[in-house]
């Protein structure tokens, strides 16, 4: 392919298949194929719809497809059916005994299976009219879908379907009517901001690469999604990964790189797969390599894995680690731009980040900075995730609040707990305490906080969440993804998770607490890369919006959320025990003693502090302080 | 050179761009400590001790790696900086195994050093569980103690610029350690022995295999003939254990303080140095005339030979079969010195001086017993000779000059100049231009291959036969040499080859230097000169006009490369594994 007509000619013969033109009566089946479609069970749910539709002889006007992840992690296996004139049906929890159902009634018959639509589950009371489709869900009804936009909807292994969503019209646009400058000036003005984290300008940023002169520099995609709890970028890859290729193509051509890296997770099978069919398609059409659309300019990708070190999504230790080499950090100056990858001018961005940049061009950086506040343009995506009722990702505007993103796309908390907090940024990042619901999520904000934006994990915590608990759970993270490279991030990181373990077993002291907060702050200013600087933030937000959980810990000998083990007590209450057993029988290690029908007891000796007990009296009369 | 104007602590001045805030600093006369900055070959950053406060940054900066930029304002001496530097150093401290009173680096220890200079009074005060330390005695010549190993991977550098590189990192965060792949011994990895590791540790995480309670208990026995010798490079290097100036020759006192601490002959090294240039040179023009394997390379430094049987066990043949002059003096004396003085050669045991620590592993090797015997028993390094010296209670800065015994206390300019790169070739030049010419050389000085550069290379017309020759120091440079070499287009005549960078000045065995001395001070080029300023006030300066040696060949080897001379003074090698 050379031209953009070659390019519209594609487009126009599939683009029917995917968007059904009015007056169709064809049906578009999408089946979520995504890694957490697959793993919730779709592949047979997948393979029964294409059988079915078959032996029913419905091929000529079914048409079922695979798709990229729909975003509603805990109604998997989803299924779609499209229609033209009518309303999407969102069928959720498939199998494959469903999907023949479904096929029956509604791909032949032409009725809708309520009872398994989404709109069935989402419903606010039995009353309540069940609407079919997700999109008429609370869960979409704010979000905004930019870098999403395809995933869910094409069928990411076919070129052909991204080409029928506008796809590669971006890098057309650019390639015969853009100068680089004229591409570089377009992403400043979107207002685009690294989604990795940083939130760096991403147009400043080439234009850093791009006013370097070197006989070679690249492009560095960091698909190194590293954050427990964090799956947008691979939800991208895996539904649309030649908007990838397309924006690191771009970037190329406006930074003056002819070669690409993409660093993504070897824990990624599905992604790194889908990518490299996507490498492979866009080399067939000659949408990578030589010459692309006839303008000179040349591009080439490659994939390399990483073994799934946290570090190696730091940007240098990335570069280290696709040179070859242990994957540690290097320092600071000379940044990438200058001195990156082999020693290159580089420019590195994450996944959502390049996500954003074909949509950018095609509709302007106005339209782009159209969204979001003043100082962060565009969408975010989230994975959601924690105490919260609807799991799943999301893309939201900037400038949607915390208590919008919990209670309305989440759907609240489940089993009416409370809203205590919510992390942003994982073991990057700090927490936002309920009081903060109000903030509107965007770089600043949650830098003013205390915070950070993250790349888009955000876990919900209740009340039933210890924080010293939750700080000492992502020190146990960062101890281990540490490099061991610099000292403080090495010894001090491993200190503070002594001193809250300390804390949490009990034995923590009034001084703990400072020399806690005085290692936090040292690590943070002294510690070679982001993964140290950043180590800190669990614990000086805890400590900052929570420090009477952990006065509680050290000075009432308590954990008020009664998490931490050390500090909890069980108790049986003579008035209210009627002697009847249960617990005694139940207790795993012998504990509770006691006659029938006379008042029992723990002997706190041989108490492993389980719960069973608690859990199995019918008489309300353990308690847990 | 583009200047820029920056503020230090408050002082104006003008430096040129782009160097560091720790080199910066230096012109306004303050000295940033450091812990892992190695110039050139270790700049990573990693032990942040060097943080300064630079004016509008977001957070302290890396001293050891910043650039200077014009208009910046640095401060290296605020609250702020110290209390960092101290809470860095407690966190250090936490997992170093402090049993500093009787470590063999207490004195000299950086980490010690900067601990008093930081006023860290509570050693625990991040006190906490200790990682799970190794301990690697396997190698013949070192210990790696990595419970005082401080993660400021210098030896890793060190090793890597050898282009060795049986070192780096394992696992991660706070189990992090030195070793080397799959956690394999010393022994097990194709190590050459250099010590460059060693001398580049700011702690006692690694030392040479300490020898002297060997050498004590056989001074102290009687039945025991006790022979020293004392390497080329020694007699400039040994001052600086006592303080003295780098580049002080103490050729005099170090043989009193030998003399006092009961060695039964104090002899000087340089007389084989000299046997090996008449052997040698005489094998040079044996293989030049008989279609023999050329280039031909020295044999002088076991590193190299290490280096060569593990990387280049296919290219032995281009090795000189001479032993080198530790092996070759201690072959000597337990043959022809033996015979002539009536003595048993079961009861002589030869120490040598080295400044090498590649030389304990040399003493072990096959095919060097001459006698029958070990031609060295122990292999001493400087830093044990000067250990042996203080625990003797001898003030060694009083000691008055003594002269080596005879007659193997005498060696020539030529030999004295081995211990600098490029000082065999010279002398090898100096012997062998005369044998090839018959006539006598107007200069003895071969200026094109002194100095401290890796590779120099010179080219002579000697009797119509032009000679190629390379010096070379540092085995990244032996590793550019070989290849050509193994690749056929390296069409040298002779090369020197020398492991330690700047040859045996920078030895493994020399006493220990902070980094920042490493750094700032031309050490290797200091020490050189002393050795060049020795040759030229020596009255022999040609190996072959040694009277020493001419005794030796008259009484008993009878001329070079005789078979006497090969079955005493030659050698064999053997291709290494990797790993094993």
């Amino acid at each position: 392919m050379n031209s953009l007509a070659q390019l519209k000619e594609i487009k126009d013969r599939t683009v029917d298949k995917i968007v059904l033109p009015e007056g169709s009566d064809n049906i578009r089946v999408v089946v979520g194929l995504a890694t957490c479609g697959i793993a919730a069970g779709a592949r047979p749910v997948f393979d029964a719809l294409v059988q079915g539709v078959s032996n029913a002889g419905l091929d000529e006007k079914v048409t079922v497809a695979q798709t990229g992840c729909i975003g509603v992690c805990q109604y998997e296996p989803v299924v779609e059916v499209l229609q033209a004139g009518k309303e999407r049906v969102t069928y959720v929890k498939m199998t494959a005994e469903k999907a023949a159902e479904v096929i029956e009634k509604h791909l032949k018959g032409g009725k809708v299976i309520e009872e398994y639509t989404i709109g069935y589950y989402t419903r606010a009371d039995e009353n309540a009219e069940i609407k079919y489709s997700l999109m008429d869900t609370p869960f979409c009804k704010t979000q905004k879908r930019v870098a999403l936009r395809n995933c869910g909807v094409i069928d990411p292994e076919s070129i052909d379907d991204y080409i029928a969503m506008d796809g590669y019209a971006a890098i057309g646009k650019v390639l015969t009517q853009m100068k680089p400058e004229d591409v570089i000036q377009c992403v400043k003005d979107s207002g685009l901001r690294g989604r990795g984290g940083g939130g760096f300008s991403t147009g400043l940023k080439w234009s850093f690469t791009a006013a370097n002169k070197a006989d070679q520099k690249y492009v560095v995609c960091n698909a190194d999604e590293g954050d427990p709890g964090a799956f947008m970028d691979r939800s991208v890859l895996e539904g649309d990964p030649h908007a990838i290729v397309e924006a690191m193509t771009i970037c190329g051509y406006a930074t003056g790189a002819t070669e690409g890296y993409i660093y993504v997770r070897a824990e990624y099978p599905i992604a790194v797969k889908r990518l490299g069919i996507a490498i492979e398609q866009a080399k067939e059409y000659g949408l990578l390599g030589k010459n692309i659309f006839g303008s000179g300019f040349d591009f080439d990708l490659h994939i390399r894995l990483g073994a799934g070190a946290f570090v190696c999504g730091e940007e240098t230790a990335l570069m280290t680690s696709i040179e070859g080499n242990r994957g540690e950090p290097r320092p600071r100056p000379p940044y990438p731009a200058v001195k990156g990858l082999f020693g290159k001018p580089t420019t590195e961005n994450n996944v959502e980040t390049f996500a954003n940049i074909p949509q950018i061009i095609l509709n302007g950086a106005d339209w782009f900075a159209s969204m979001g506040t003043e100082k962060s343009k565009g969408t975010k995506v989230f994975a959601l995730g924690g105490k919260i009722n609807n799991t799943g990702l999301v893309e939201i505007p900037m400038g949607t609040t915390l208590g919008e993103i919990i209670n309305e796309i989440g759907g609240g908390i489940p089993n009416g707990k409370k809203f205590k907090a919510a992390q942003t940024g994982g073991p990057s990042g700090g927490c936002i305490p309920a009081s903060l619901s109000d903030t509107e999520i965007d770089y600043d904000n949650l830098t003013a906080i205390g915070c950070m934006m993250g790349s888009g994990g955000l876990i919900v915590m209740d009340e039933d969440t210890c924080m010293v608990d939750i700080a000492k759970f992502f020190l146990n993270f960062t101890v281990d993804e540490s490099c061991g490279k610099c000292s403080p991030c090495r010894i001090g990181t491993m200190r503070m998770k002594e001193i809250l373990e300390k804390i949490t077993d009990g034995k923590g002291t009034l001084e703990d607490i400072d020399k806690l907060e005085e290692l936090a702050s040292h690590v943070k200013a002294n510690s070679l890369c982001g993964l140290g600087q950043t180590a800190p933030n669990p614990v000086l937000a805890t400590l900052r919006f929570f420090r009477d959980e952990y006065i509680a810990h050290v000075v009432d000998k308590k954990c008020p959320a009664g998490v931490c083990k050390a500090l909890l007590n069980y108790s049986i209450d003579p008035e209210k025990c009627k002697g009847c057993t249960l617990c005694a029988r139940n207790c795993p290690v012998g504990a509770i003693s006691g006659t029938v029908k006379e008042p029992h007891t723990i002997d706190r000796s041989i108490c492993i502090k389980c719960g069973v007990c608690m859990q199995n009296c019918k008489f309300d009369a353990i308690t847990r302080a | 050179m583009e200047m820029v104007n920056i503020k230090i602590n408050n002082t104006p001045l003008s430096v040129p761009k782009g160097i560091s805030i720790l080199e910066a600093a230096r012109y306004a006369g303050i000295e940033i400590p450091t812990l892992c900055f190695l110039k050139d070959i270790n700049e990573i950053g990693a032990c942040r001790i060097c943080m300064v406060e630079v004016k509008g940054a977001r957070s302290l900066v890396t001293a050891c790696v910043y650039p200077v930029n014009e208009g910046m304002e640095i401060f290296t001496n605020t609250e702020k900086v110290r209390t960092s530097r101290k809470h860095t150093l407690e966190l250090i401290l936490s997992t170093h195994r402090r049993n500093c009173l009787s470590c063999v680096r207490s004195g000299s220890c950086e980490l010690q050093q900067l601990c008093k200079e930081f006023n860290v009074q509570d050693e625990e005060h991040y006190a906490g569980r200790m990682p799970d330390f190794e301990f690697d005695d396997s190698a013949a010549h070192m210990i790696r103690d990595n419970s005082k190993c401080i993660l400021c991977r210098r030896c890793v550098a060190a090793c890597q610029e050898q282009n060795v590189a049986v070192i780096g990192a394992n696992a991660r965060g706070f189990d992090t350690h030195i070793s080397s792949a799959f956690d394999k011994d010393l022994a097990d990895v194709s190590c050459v022995s250099c010590g460059q590791c060693i001398v580049n540790c700011p702690t006692g995480a690694l030392r040479e295999k300490d020898d002297t309670d060997k050498v004590l208990a056989a001074i102290n026995d009687p039945s025991k003939f006790v022979v020293v010798h004392t390497a080329p490079s020694i007699r400039v290097t040994l001052g600086e254990a006592f303080g003295m100036h780098i580049g002080t020759n103490v050729q005099g006192k170090m043989v009193a303080a030998l003399r006092r601490l009961g060695f039964d002959k104090v002899f000087d090294t340089d007389f084989a140095a000299d046997l090996t240039i008449v052997e040698e040179a005489n094998e040079l023009i044996e293989r030049v005339q008989n279609g023999g394997v050329l280039p031909m390379i020295t044999s002088c430094s076991p590193g190299w030979i290490k280096y060569c049987e593990h990387y280049y066990p296919d290219q032995l043949a281009h090795l000189s079969t001479c032993k080198s002059p530790q092996q070759m003096f201690g072959a000597t004396i337990k043959t022809w010195y033996a015979n002539a003085m009536g003595l048993d050669p079961a009861n002589i045991v030869v120490v040598g001086i080295m400044p090498c620590t590649a030389k304990k592993f040399e003493t072990q090797r096959n095919d060097q017993a001459a006698a029958g015997y070990p031609d060295v028993d122990i292999a001493l390094t400087t830093r044990e000779l000067a250990r042996m010296i203080e625990s003797a209670g001898i003030y060694f800065r009083n000691l008055p000059d003594e002269e080596f015994d005879n007659p193997l206390g005498e060696g020539t300019g030529a030999a004295v100049i081995f211990g600098a790169t490029g000082g065999v070739m010279e002398a090898a030049l100096r012997t062998a231009v005369e044998k090839l010419t018959g006539e006598e050389l107007q200069s003895l000085d071969f200026k094109e291959v002194r100095g401290t550069d890796g590779i120099k290379e010179a080219s002579y017309t000697v009797g119509g036969l032009t000679v190629k020759v390379a010096a070379v120091s540092g085995l990244k440079n032996a590793h550019t040499i070989m290849e050509k070499v193994r690749n056929g287009t390296a069409d040298y005549t002779f090369i020197e080859v020398m492991c330690c960078p700047g040859g045996c000045v920078n030895g493994g065995g020399q006493p220990v230097q902070h980094a920042v001395v490493r750094n700032f001070v031309d050490l290797k080029g200091r020490r050189a000169a002393a050795l060049y300023e020795a040759d030229k006030d020596l009255p022999v300066r040609k190996s072959h006009e040694s009277e020493a040696i001419k005794r030796v060949y008259a009484e008993y080897f009878g001329t070079p490369g005789s078979h006497v001379a090969h079955e005493v003074l030659h050698t064999s090698y053997v291709p290494r594994p990797k790993y094993k």
